[in-house]
């Protein structure tokens, strides 16, 4: 890897861009957000681009398979020493995520990053109205 | 010896259930409008038990249809009559108990031991609180002036929504049901796609006490049915139990309706445990003991789970080789057995997510004192099962600042009363928290600095009735249980009567 590659945020596993692909034909483009704690939180959530509302108190992480993916900017402080991967488990989560009535549901595992890659990570930008 | 193994294996029975189970609507077991269900799995084995309606907009419509239907008789009926039939609907709870008991049991995973002793006991009560306040409540009244009475009147909103979570189903549902309908409200509610089956079961029992209409139950997934409900113009009023994107999206469709909403969100709650706990290996001591170990309650699927221990610095090595001891004597097991203490994690996700977290603790450094794998129970292979684990590290860390919503309890330690108070209030959260002292003084004042709905002082996971409940910060909006529940279910009509016969002089 060159130095001047820049390292992501956010990655996605085959089996969950796949999900995706099939979510994308039914609903069109879509968004993420990474949600905070209780009952489905600390779980991405899936909508058609658009649904929830963004502003500056989100962050952009990147893009998944051509979906944008944020979280919370008081959230990310706490996060930004983690590189995300956006999987798919069997399972049912109870919020208004769009992969739940396939009896799936996205998970997120994370990895903390090297003291390299720390310098050498994707910029970020605020969430947009 | 025979006779006992029967018993035994009695104990143990998966309970009876229905092969499929239908929307409650308009006092009628109404089958979904597109004929969809979806299989219900039990965390207990793994295994699918029964199905559920797989709902749409167009049930939710039926639903507010029938709901508006009863609701000119039932906004406007007597607060006796209401209170009698919500006693009604407690008894018949009480009578069933054993028997709603295992079914919630059987589908939300949790130890029976809870599901008796919390869930149904707690949920019996608070239909006969609100049965009882709406009895001794009274509007206000006042003369402003010796011939203008200004009355305050309280009507309910008419129909309200409710979306509730799978980790106190019968419970939950009991949170929002018996407020809205003690304040004479009509109400259509979804229950958890996870566990819905409890719900249905009570609805069997209790479908002859109310009004037809009056309480709605449409099954099915959050987008399908719960987005629905949540944005629909004709709700006067949304209450969600869950996470905060969701709480986030429920508040932006009440913003289109201008409809208000009580959310109960996230926690991340602090358990404090000050020197002076251990002045003494008492009974008091005992209890804090205990109260440190509360996490695994429910298997710490609770929105206040103490997942933040902070042990005074003084005491840190004694004090956890204590509650480690006490960690590692949770009973685990089938959750049927009278004896588990601790039973299945409610959905295959959540226990993949509670794994991810226990592997980016120890990336993070955490040092495991005990548990910090997943967990076997023999014959149930299937069934989601996790070790009661402790993780020592420092609140900056990921598994002390989200919530894992699962048996794991991150500790660390504090030097003095300001450090414990900045430790305690560095989270997002702001649900309920704990504070263990002998010192009477040092109690209050370190509760006040709290910023937290419930502080629990010398106790934890207490739910009365009596006491009201919910978030500062980002834990949500609201209060549920109290009396002060009912004016989240109300308008306030104010008459403004003049007895005065003269005009008042400017036209």
């Amino acid at each position: 890897m060159s130095t001047t590659e820049k390292i992501a945020r956010v990655l996605i596993t085959s089996a969950a861009a796949e999900v995706i692909d099939r979510l994308r034909a039914e609903n069109g483009p879509l968004m993420f957000h990474q949600s905070g704690g209780c009952c489905d939180g600390s779980s991405p959530m899936c909508f058609p681009e658009g649904e929830l509302m963004l502003n500056e108190t989100d962050i952009w992480l990147g893009q998944i398979h051509g979906c944008d993916f944020y979280l919370s900017q008081d959230q990310f402080e706490y996060w930004k020493h983690t590189q995300l991967t956006i999987d798919v488990v069997p399972g049912r989560g109870s919020s208004f995520s769009l992969e739940i009535p396939m009896g799936l549901r996205f998970v997120v595992v994370s990895r903390i990053y090297t003291d390299e890659e720390l310098e050498n990570l994707t910029p970020t930008r605020l969430g947009e109205s | 010896m025979s006779d006992l193994l029967t018993t035994a294996q009695d104990v143990l029975a998966k309970p009876k259930f229905k092969d499929q189970y239908e929307n409650y609507i308009g006092g009628k077991w109404t089958p979904p409008v597109r004929g969809e269900y979806f299989d219900n799995i039990s965390p207990v084995d793994g295994q699918s038990f029964t199905r559920i309606p797989r709902s749409t907009k167009e049930d939710i419509d039926l639903a507010i249809d029938a709901a508006w239907a009863a609701a000119p008789e039932w906004n406007n009926s007597a607060a006796g009559y209401r209170s009698n039939l919500l006693l009604k609907i407690a008894s018949i709870m009480e009578d069933n108990l054993e028997a709603l008991a295992r079914a919630e049991t059987w589908d939300n995973g949790k130890a029976l031991r809870e599901t008796r002793a919390a869930d149904l006991s707690l949920a019996i009560d608070l239909f006969r609180y609100f049965a009882g306040v709406i009895r001794a409540e009274e509007g206000s009244g006042s003369e402003l002036d010796a011939s203008t009475v200004s009355m305050n009147v309280l009507e309910p909103l008419g129909v309200v929504g409710q979306i509730i979570p799978w980790n106190f189903p019968i419970l939950m549902a009991t949170w929002k049901v018996a407020p809205a309908l003690a304040a004479g409200n009509c109400v259509v509610l979804k229950p958890a796609e996870q566990t819905p089956v409890g719900i249905m079961i009570l609805l069997e029992m209790i479908q002859d006490v109310l009004p037809a209409g009056v309480l709605n139950v449409v099954n099915g997934f959050g987008v399908e049915a719960g987005k629905p409900l949540a944005s629909s113009p004709r709700i006067n009023k949304v209450a969600f139990t869950g996470e905060t994107t969701t709480g986030q999206l429920i508040m932006q469709y009440a913003s289109k309706n201008i409809v208000p909403v009580t959310l109960e969100l996230g926690g991340k709650s602090p358990n404090i445990f000050f020197e002076s706990v251990m002045d003494a290996d008492d009974a008091f001591f005992d209890k804090c003991l205990e109260g440190a170990v509360m996490f695994a309650l429910n298997q710490g699927e609770v929105c206040t789970c103490p997942s933040r221990m902070l042990v005074q610095e003084s005491i840190y090595d004694k004090f956890m080789e204590r509650v480690v001891e006490r960690t590692k004597a949770i009973k685990l097991g089938h959750p049927l057995d009278p004896s588990t203490m601790m039973g299945a994690q409610a959905s295959n996700d959540q226990y993949q997510k509670i794994l991810n977290y226990i592997k980016i603790g120890k990336e993070e450094g955490c040092k495991v004192l005990t548990g910090g794998e997943a967990a076997f129970n023999e014959g149930l292979d299937g069934g989601y099962y996790v070790q009661p684990t402790i993780l020592e590290g420092n609140n900056k860390m990921r598994v002390f600042q989200e919530e894992i919503f699962g048996p794991v309890v991150c500790v660390t330690t504090f030097k003095d009363e300001a450090e414990a108070i900045e430790i305690a209030n560095d989270t997002l959260y702001g649900l309920g928290a704990g504070v263990w002292t002998r010192d009477t003084h040092q109690a209050y004042q370190i509760s006040r600095a709290v910023k937290a709905g419930r502080v629990w002082v010398n106790c934890y996971h207490l739910y009365p009735a009596h006491a009201p409940f919910g978030g500062y910060k980002k834990s949500g909006i609201g209060r549920e249980t109290h009396k002060m529940m009912l004016n989240h279910y109300r308008q306030t009509k104010n008459m403004l009567v003049s007895y005065d016969k003269n005009a008042m002089g400017f036209f």
